[in-house]
């Protein structure tokens, strides 16, 4: 049978989000959405010996936004940085379980998200240059997606 | 279901006396109502009851102004496409409210496509049709102009009577479509003015499968199918005997029971409202008195309303609606809260409580304190 609506796990984590909140002074920090569209997620990001020490997000969006934010501080919380990076918007989806068509660009928020606060990390500590940060889509201000 | 079902604008449960009534017509009487026999007679019988139920509610001239039809939606495009089509050597212009269901628009908008020109009436902040901009948007060939009676997500009911003198001064005919006024608040056609109105079973305790539309004898219809003639040959097919005799049954319901039923919900609506306004930031959204009496629709700030929807349910067994763009197939906000002005982030924190039959006043405490813990832990999350 086809599954209705969303996954026990996706359930799960909207309704026990891990790692909610906000860190003082990050070390990285991203932000994406739009909250015209929709969702807005923020995650922050403490940084020991390359590795993702602690991780914090805030999100406004629907239950699967707040799943993907849950799931993909999850999924980084003390992996290396660049681990951490290759988490794909597909990692971040399967590992929920699978997320209904129409609300797979929430789990590319997530995915985006992680990967924004990585990069402003890196550019914190000149590992990459300020432009090379920006070449996500959906940054905040960006179009709405559409399905 | 043991929770509080609080969406009896979407979907409600048939009356066991309207259960009981129909139920003969699935098993024992069966016939069809084209067949001559007595079974046939007997079945026949039982739509003619019904069509008779049905004009009484809304006070139809006669019972043959009622075609029944298998839903709303079919109705309202049997009344949209039917009117142009039929009538499209006087005009080429057909006009709707912004804030129409959306077998309405999109009705008009699949009749852009073969030509004919689509204009949108406004509502201001409330929700209530500009009267003024509407006068100017109509003309002589404006075939059809579709505004609802009242609308299912914001409760606001509209000044038919006026628009009606305002759409027959300027343009042609007028369609209503009363789902969500129906059986909650009195509606007279003839008194209103009114040429089409759509109206639907499973609106009114009735069973799934059946809708009708008023037609008034002035206006000529183009048939939504084509087949054996039945429903004067604007409806055709076999007659759904179950739906619709159970349609009749709950219209006869409705009448009798609608100012009872609508003094007993008000106050559980208004209570409702009173209680869940005490959270901060947190608005009305729709007319404060000219509102449907089961009705009570929010929106609150830096929130999302399928993350509502979602907690209430799971949280606290309690269901209800949004116009939020996360729980539609579009991603779009309601273009109904777009039309009362709001901007695309305040349309997405939406919340509809429509209430019915099954609730009590001992249930709003509860409500409110499960809306002000879910809204404060949406808000705990959220960086807005």
């Amino acid at each position: 049978m086809a599954q209705v609506g969303y996954s026990k796990k996706v359930m799960e984590h909207f309704m026990n989000p891990r790692n909610v909140g906000v860190i003082e002074n990050p070390d990285g920090y991203g932000k994406v959405g739009n909250p015209v569209c929709g969702d807005l997620m923020e995650i922050f990001i403490k940084v020991k010996e390359d590795k993702i020490d602690d991780i914090k997000f805030r999100t406004f969006g629907c239950g699967s936004a707040i799943a993907v934010s849950s799931m993909v501080t999850e999924m980084a919380k003390g992996k290396p940085l660049e681990e951490a990076m290759k988490i794909t918007r597909k990692d971040v989806a399967d590992e929920l379980e699978g997320l209904p068509p129409q609300k797979m660009h929430c789990s590319n928020l997530g995915a985006d998200a992680l990967h924004a606060a990585i990069k402003n990390y890196w550019v914190k500590i000149g590992k990459i240059k300020p432009e090379e940060a920006k070449e996500e889509a959906h940054e905040e201000g960006e179009a709405c997606p559409t399905v | 279901m043991c929770g509080i079902y609080l969406d009896y604008q979407s979907a409600m449960p048939v009356d066991p006396r309207v259960r009981e009534f129909a139920d003969r017509y699935l098993a024992r009487e069966f016939g069809n109502p084209s067949a001559l026999h007595s079974a046939g007679l007997a079945a026949k019988s039982a739509v003619e009851d019904a069509r008779a139920k049905v004009a009484e509610l809304i006070n139809a001239e006669d019972p043959s102004n009622i075609i029944f039809t298998s839903s709303a939606t079919e109705a309202n495009n049997l009344a949209i496409r039917g009117t142009t089509l039929r009538n499209a050597a006087k005009g080429k212009k057909i006009l709707a409210s912004s804030i129409e269901h959306i077998s309405v628009l999109n009705a008009m908008k699949d009749l852009q496509k073969v030509g004919y020109q689509l204009t949108l009436a406004p509502v201001d902040s409330a929700g209530i049709v500009d009267l003024a901009t509407l006068e100017n948007q109509l003309s002589k060939d404006t075939v059809v102009t579709s505004v609802m009676y009242a609308n299912s997500e914001i409760g606001t009911i509209e000044p038919m009577k006026e628009i009606s003198q305002i759409v027959h001064d300027q343009g042609m005919f007028l369609h209503a479509d009363a789902v969500a006024a129906q059986g909650r608040i009195p509606i007279d056609v003839q008194n209103d003015g009114i040429d089409l109105l759509t109206i639907s079973s499973n609106d009114m305790y009735g069973p799934q499968g059946a809708g009708a539309l008023y037609v008034n004898p002035n206006v000529k219809l183009q048939p939504a199918l084509v087949g054996g003639g039945q429903e004067r040959g604007l409806r055709p097919g076999t007659e759904n005997l179950f739906a619709i005799a159970g349609m009749g049954e709950a219209a006869r319901l409705a009448k009798r029971e609608m100012n009872e039923e609508g003094n007993r919900l008000r106050p559980i609506r208004n209570g409702l409202i009173k209680e869940i306004l005490k959270i901060e930031e947190t608005y009305l959204t729709g007319h404060p008195t000219y509102r449907l009496p089961h009705h009570a629709s929010f929106r609150f700030s830096r929130i999302e309303g399928e993350s509502i929807l979602l907690t209430m349910d799971a949280m606290f067994n309690i269901q209800v609606s949004t116009g939020s763009a996360c729980s539609s197939r579009t991603l779009e906000p309601s273009h109904v809260l777009l039309a009362i002005g709001l901007r695309h982030e305040q349309a997405h924190g939406s919340m509809v409580m429509t209430i019915g039959k099954y609730n009590n006043p001992d249930q709003i405490p509860m409500i409110a304190k499960a809306v002000n813990q879910t809204v404060q832990r949406l808000r705990a999350l959220s960086p807005l």
